[in-house]
């Protein structure tokens, strides 16, 4: 960060303002004319995106062919706000494209395309089509803003429009009531968050006395330690919040009320990743705080967990996946908090090629299957839908890590960077077990839903999507198998070389174990898992899964061995994963819910000094009139001494 | 003829009556405005008369200074207002009602003038002779930064208010001619509140302002809720003009000035701190503190807002404030600057108290104007944060804050008004549920006042709080940053639940008979207006407001 | 300190002993003979409304609009007599000066009385 450049004028990085600007103007325009552009509409928004994919790919290109010290430039745009005259604040419109920046806006615009032509089949037949679309728009152009802000607040300014569009995306169906309050939580949850950051930056301001990253990183050394820790606790729980981590993770499932592409977009691939973005933008400043790198990669470790334990007890197909976006996050912050910002940030792409995949496949499912939401009303779909069955596998395989394929190459170089940090063999264990539970929930979600017996509704045919929805399944799918070549050793893989001049280079420690143990250790418990989940739910009456009566004991009798599995695994396994549940509900929940409550309770008493009597108000003025002078005489009473 | 003969030649003597050109801009059309609306039938004629007077006035100046553009101007205006009574003189209220805003207009171009010369861009003879360092008019008159920044924010504030009461006062059968000329006057007294240099000033301008409002919150006669709100709003608004003048009589015992630098000067240089000097210091806090609806002398304003028609409570909500923390600002910031040790505790105490009780208080709250009530309570404790910050940078937040403030208030409130004229009710916030669907454009512009409120990054409201914020940590009021933040997430609260109401939930059985929304064209100018300066400040503009607002953050001494 | 304040407080004094004083004597000394035309409340020799008499206590709230008109014109007025003694010093420019205030006076006058603030009934 210290070799700051400006861009050669006429290069792409000179245009890459462009990137957010374009999908920004077209979602205006489909605000505003949308309704009569009718069916142009998604043109309009496929084409806007898909142009900031071009330019975000011609920068890529361009930062390629610069020499290794010269990728970080600094596009300023004009002045936004500026205060207190030259030893003031000032905050420009300024991007900052370095390759961090870059392979984000990669991420963020080609997924974003892919999604995008995706709900031009998925949101056919939606009325408000057009409007969906500007949103679409508005999220990217919003993300984009984030990613390649150049200070921290115009990363906070991306930040909040992100969850803005959010909580406009997730609450699109409207009509049902529950989505709004959904919308609501998402939106409020969200703002705890942000309370963290935002006292974060003032804090960064008042020590630095700026807020560009330019200025800011290369300076974190000359800060105190004290301060240090202080801003990395607090940009930390803004991250929390935004990446939905312990305790703020609440909002992230009860989001999928929204439309599925909408899931995939922000609630897997992008908006949710920004707080991992975040750390891994401040990384000079978390170097100079390892023990608060630890928290982090503790709190991760602990969501990944606990998610992944909740997952395996749900039964809608995209609350599985929710949560498992939850646990892996939990990974990146691993990642992230160890201090392998390349590692958090590999598994940042990674998933985002999978996860947004999942979520595209559950819609095609959904779309198939009139609209059902629950796996145990599913089953034999692989004939049915071929090409959203293989490709759904390949995601399958890349989360559960299998080999060769994306989720492989970057959970292990998490992994094995937890195994390497002294004082990170616990979270390497959890890692361990948590690599253990993702196989097999993914294993039990792939299973009930392609394989077994047909169990889906009378009068329902299902079918395979048309080819705007297939065609991003094939593309992602894809990336997922192949993505892992980006940085297929952590030593001298491409994004590790790539992001040198972005992030703090890991200091590895050491292995407690050999590489090969580790690895091993991994694989064998995925394997377990996997196996676990497949044949678990292979065997087994799927009606057992969670429904009671007449069913379950049919199925009781019918296999013995159901009884071994009940006692051993499932019991333990799902009074867990109840207990995560109803903590989730009751203890988070309720503590926001308590929060609120406490407000309204404080308020209600307040309420009562508003008596409406003129007398009254009369009195309060007086009582401020004491209670003024009682302050004052405090003041020079202490403030004399002082 | 001999009496007559004894008395010399005009002579003008040399009273700078340029440093008060807005105010008598605004007095004038105010004037103007009532005497039209007195004569009644006879309109043209007085349109007239005051045509003749001003015009041989004018011409008298003229001839006899051999100055050309303020005779000149002064013709003018008066062949244009006898132009506009000609055209409109069997419509009195369009007419009263396009004066009152010309005569916004008129004193917002006045004062620009004047800021020309404040800002060194206008060079010329008479710059000189009413900007500087000293108060003018006898001491009485500030024509500062300060000054002049709010005054434009009042005039603009009155600008929007005009076109959205025209529609909203019709309907409800309350527009009766005295209402534009109370505006003037009302805009008159705050923006002469801004200048005051004197504690006497100070006191005549709340007196000039308050009456006209008193008038105005009770002028839905026939409302029980409006009378309330007057009847309160006067005998509140009498008792701490009562403890103010206390307190500037305390002033004058301690220091033997009435003038607010002096007074300040006299107060710095006090060997101890002296009791009679913090009884004054408290009892001025307190007389502000009304005006401006601090914490705890805030009781009044829930239910005066709710009371009052609704473009005037965005009217009272914006302007007053703005001009009452002018004032507050000038004699604190400005003028006890030396003695702060001894009241930026109290007023942090009081910052910290407005906020959370503002914000906490709007929570509970079913009624939206009400609700906007408590909000306009907390927003007023951001701005005190950069009351104590005691720089520059404060002051500059403070001056940021009210004018964006001016527009959130007069835009959501106007959506609100909008409602109203087709409802013929207050808004509780499930009357709201599903408004987004049946009319999206006011939703949305209700919505975006809303976020603006709220302070999320991309609208103005967030460069206003910003500025504020900034300020308080630059002073080192990190803890009542952090008090604000909480607060602002309390109030996102309550703005969110409007939005959802409007655009996730279902309209409420039976209103779908509902007539469909007739925006007046002056509603939908006067919102849509707000809803650009909004946006415009928000994204792309906010360092040129910044940027004058730095520039504005003077003060005479 | 407070010494200073010393005549302050026996003008207080005195004030009270005399309004006790005066009450005490003339409630002792003079005679009491009461009708019910001197029992009625004094409104300015107009015959009180025989319904808000019998409560006693209520006063038509037009006393006060007119109370209100003349002290705020009879305030204004004050400012003539310290004007005509400088009116010399003052000049031309004086006169005018005054001329525009007299003028803003009668156009509120002008106002009261088209709206009706000087009738009666």
């Amino acid at each position: 960060m210290e070799n700051v450049l400006t861009p050669p004028a006429g290069s792409p990085v000179d245009f890459a303002w462009l990137i957010p600007v374009v999908p920004a103007l077209s979602a205006g325009l489909l605000l505003v004319f949308g309704k009569r552009l009718g069916r142009l509409s998604s043109a309009v928004a496929i084409l806007s995106i898909g142009f900031s994919a071009t330019l975000s790919t011609m920068v890529f290109a361009f930062l390629q062919a610069q020499p290794e010290e010269g990728r970080v430039f600094v596009r300023t745009l004009g002045t936004w706000l500026s205060v207190g005259g030259a030893d003031g604040l000032r905050v420009d419109w300024a991007l900052l494209i370095d390759p961090l920046a870059s392979v984000m806006l990669l991420l963020v615009t080609w997924v974003g395309l892919l999604i995008h032509v995706y709900s031009l089949g998925y949101m056919a037949h939606d009325e408000r089509n057009p409007q969906f679309f500007a949103y679409l728009n508005l999220f990217a152009a919003s993300m984009l803003i984030l990613v390649t802000g150049s200070s921290f607040l115009t990363l906070f300014v991306g930040w909040e429009l992100v969850g803005l569009c959010s909580y406009l995306l997730v609450g699109f169906w409207f009509e049902r009531r529950d989505y709004a309050t959904a919308a609501k939580k998402a939106f409020v949850v969200n703002r705890i968050g942000d309370v963290g950051f935002m006292i974060a930056m003032f804090l960064i301001f008042a020590t630095f006395g700026s807020l560009t990253f330019a200025d800011v990183l290369p300076a974190v050394s000359t800060a105190a330690t004290g301060v240090l820790i202080a801003v990395g606790l607090l940009l930390f729980v803004g991250a929390t919040g935004k990446s939905a981590q312990i305790p703020l993770f609440v909002w992230l499932p009860d989001a999928m009320a929204g439309p599925t592409p909408v899931s995939a977009l922000i609630h897997a691939a992008t908006m949710v990743t920004a707080g991992v973005y975040l750390v891994a933008r401040a990384s000079p400043l978390y170097l100079e705080i390892p023990d608060v790198g630890l928290l982090v990669a503790w709190v991760g470790a602990a969501t990944a967990f606990v998610a992944a334990a909740i997952a395996c007890a749900q039964v809608d197909l995209k609350r599985i996946l929710a949560y498992s976006t939850v646990s892996q996050l939990g990974y990146m912050f691993i990642g992230v908090g160890v201090g392998d910002y390349t590692a958090g940030v590999f598994h940042l792409l990674t998933h985002g090629f999978f996860k947004a995949l999942l979520f595209l496949a559950a819609g095609s499912v959904m779309h198939a299957v009139a609209d059902e939401t629950d796996i145990r009303r599913m089953g034999g779909l692989f004939s049915k839908m071929p090409v959203t069955a293989v490709t759904s596998l390949i995601a399958v395989l890349a989360i559960a890590g299998f080999p060769y394929t994306s989720g492989f190459f970057s959970k292990e170089e998490v992994l094995a960077s937890a195994a390497a940090r002294p004082g990170a063999q616990g979270i390497w264990v959890l890692g361990i077990l948590v690599a253990g539970m993702t196989a097999f929930y993914m294993a039990r979600w792939f299973v009930l839903i392609f394989l077994g017996s047909p169990r889906w509704a009378e009068g329902v045919r299902p079918h395979e999507s048309p080819p705007s929805m297939t065609l991003p399944l094939v593309v992602l799918a894809v990336g997922s198998a192949a993505g892992g070549l980006l940085n297929t050793s952590p030593e001298d893989g491409f994004l590790h070389h790539w992001l040198e001049p972005s992030v703090a280079a890991f200091a590895a420690d050491g292995h407690f174990l050999s590489e090969g143990l580790l690895l091993g250790a991994a694989l064998g418990v995925a394997a377990v898992g996997g196996l676990l989940g497949a044949l678990l739910y292979l065997r087994v009456d799927v009606a057992t899964v969670g429904v009671g009566g007449g069913a379950r004991n049919a199925a009781r009798r019918r296999y013995y061995v159901d009884e071994v599995y009940e006692t051993i695994v499932m019991r333990p396994g799902r009074a867990m994963a109840d207990a995560f549940a109803a903590f989730d509900r009751r203890g988070i929940d309720g503590a926001v819910n308590g929060l609120a409550r406490m407000t309204a309770g404080v308020a209600t008493v307040g309420r009562r000094t508003q008596t409406g009597f003129v007398r009254s108000y009369a009195l309060a003025v007086l009582a401020g009139t004491v209670l003024i002078a009682a302050l004052f005489a405090s003041g020079v009473v202490f403030g004399g001494i002082r | 003829m001999t009496l007559l003969a004894q008395i010399p030649p005009l002579q003008i003597p040399d009273i700078a009556w340029s440093a008060i050109s807005p105010e008598l801009v605004l007095f004038g059309v105010g004037i103007l405005a009532l005497l039209l609306d007195t004569a009644g039938p006879q309109r043209l004629q007085a349109s007239f008369l005051v045509f003749g007077f001003a015009a041989a006035g004018a011409g008298y100046i003229a001839l006899s200074t051999e100055q050309s553009v303020l005779p000149g101007l002064v013709g003018l205006a008066a062949l244009g207002q006898f132009a506009l009574t000609a055209i409109w003189r069997d419509r009195p209220r369009l007419l009263s009602a396009l004066l009152a805003a010309l005569g916004f207009a008129g004193a917002i171009g006045v004062t620009t003038w004047q800021w020309g010369a404040y800002s060194g861009r206008l060079v010329g003879a008479d710059a000189a002779t009413f900007v500087g360092t000293d108060s003018l008019l006898g001491g009485m008159v500030a024509v500062d930064g300060v000054a002049l920044f709010t005054r434009v924010t009042v005039c603009l504030a009155g600008l929007v208010t005009v076109p959205l009461s025209f529609a909203y006062a019709e309907e409800r059968r309350i527009h009766r001619g005295e209402y534009y000329p109370l505006l003037l006057f009302a805009a008159t007294g705050m923006t002469l509140l801004a200048s005051s240099a004197d504690f006497i000033m100070v006191f005549i301008a709340i007196e000039v302002l308050s009456l006209s409002l008193y008038i105005l919150a009770g002028f839905a006669k026939r409302d029980l809720n409006s009378q309330e709100a007057a009847l309160k709003y006067f005998l509140l608004g009498a008792f701490s003009s009562a403890l103010l003048l206390y307190g500037i009589a305390l002033v004058y015992g301690v220091t033997g000035s009435t003038n607010i630098a002096e007074a300040g000067r006299a107060f710095s240089s006090l060997d101890a701190p002296q009791g009679m000097a913090v009884a004054a210091m408290a009892l001025l806090i307190v007389g502000f503190g009304f005006k401006t609806a601090i914490v705890p002398f805030h009781m009044w304003t829930p239910d005066v807002y709710q009371g009052a028609p609704t473009p005037i409570t965005g009217f009272m909500a914006a302007a007053t404030k703005a001009a009452a923390f002018a004032a507050f600002l000038r004699v604190f910031v400005g003028a006890f600057a030396p003695l702060q040790w001894s009241w930026t505790p109290v007023l942090w105490v009081l910052a910290a108290l407005t906020m959370l009780a503002g914000a906490i208080l709007a929570v509970v709250q079913n009624d939206v104007k009400r609700m906007l009530g408590y909000s306009a309570v907390a927003h007023a404790g951001y701005v005190l944060i950069g009351f104590v910050a005691v720089n520059r940078a404060g002051v500059s937040g403070v001056l940021v804050y009210l004018l964006i403030y001016t527009f959130m208030s007069l835009g959501s409130f106007g959506v609100l008004a909008l409602l109203e004229r087709r409802n013929h009710k207050a808004m509780a916030i499930d009357d709201l549920r599903g408004l987004g669907r049946r009319d999206p454009v006011p939703a949305g512009m209700l919505a975006l006042f809303l976020l603006s409120l709220a302070g999320i990054p991309g609208t103005a409201g967030f460069v206003a709080k910003f500025a504020v914020f900034r300020a308080g940590i630059e002073a080192g009021h990190a803890a009542l940053v952090v008090i604000a933040v909480v607060s602002s997430v309390i109030a996102a609260f309550f703005y969110i639940r409007v939005i959802v109401a409007m655009f996730m939930e279902d309209v409420p059985e039976g209103v779908a008979a509902e007539a469909p929304l007739a925006p007046s064209t002056g509603m939908s100018a006067g919102i849509a207006f707000s809803a650009a300066v909004m946006v415009a400040f928000g994204t792309v503009l906010p360092f040129l407001l910044v940027d004058l607002a730095d520039q504005a953050a003077t003060f005479v001494s | 300190m407070l010494a200073e304040y010393l005549p302050v407080a026996v003008l207080f004094v005195i004030a009270f002993l005399f309004v006790a004083l005066s009450l005490l004597v003339s409630s002792k000394l003079g005679p009491s003979r009461p009708n019910p035309v001197k029992n009625a409340a004094y409104e300015s020799g107009i015959i009180p409304d025989p319904e808000t008499a019998v409560g006693g206590s209520r006063f038509p709230v037009r006393f006060y609009l007119v109370a209100m008109l003349f002290i705020i014109f009879d305030v204004e007025a004050v400012f003539l007599y310290p004007w005509a003694t400088v009116l010399r010093d003052l000049s031309w420019y004086g006169l005018a000066v005054m001329g525009v205030f007299v003028a803003l006076l009668f156009e509120s006058y002008y106002y009261v009385l088209r709206k009706g603030g000087l009738e009666w009934d």
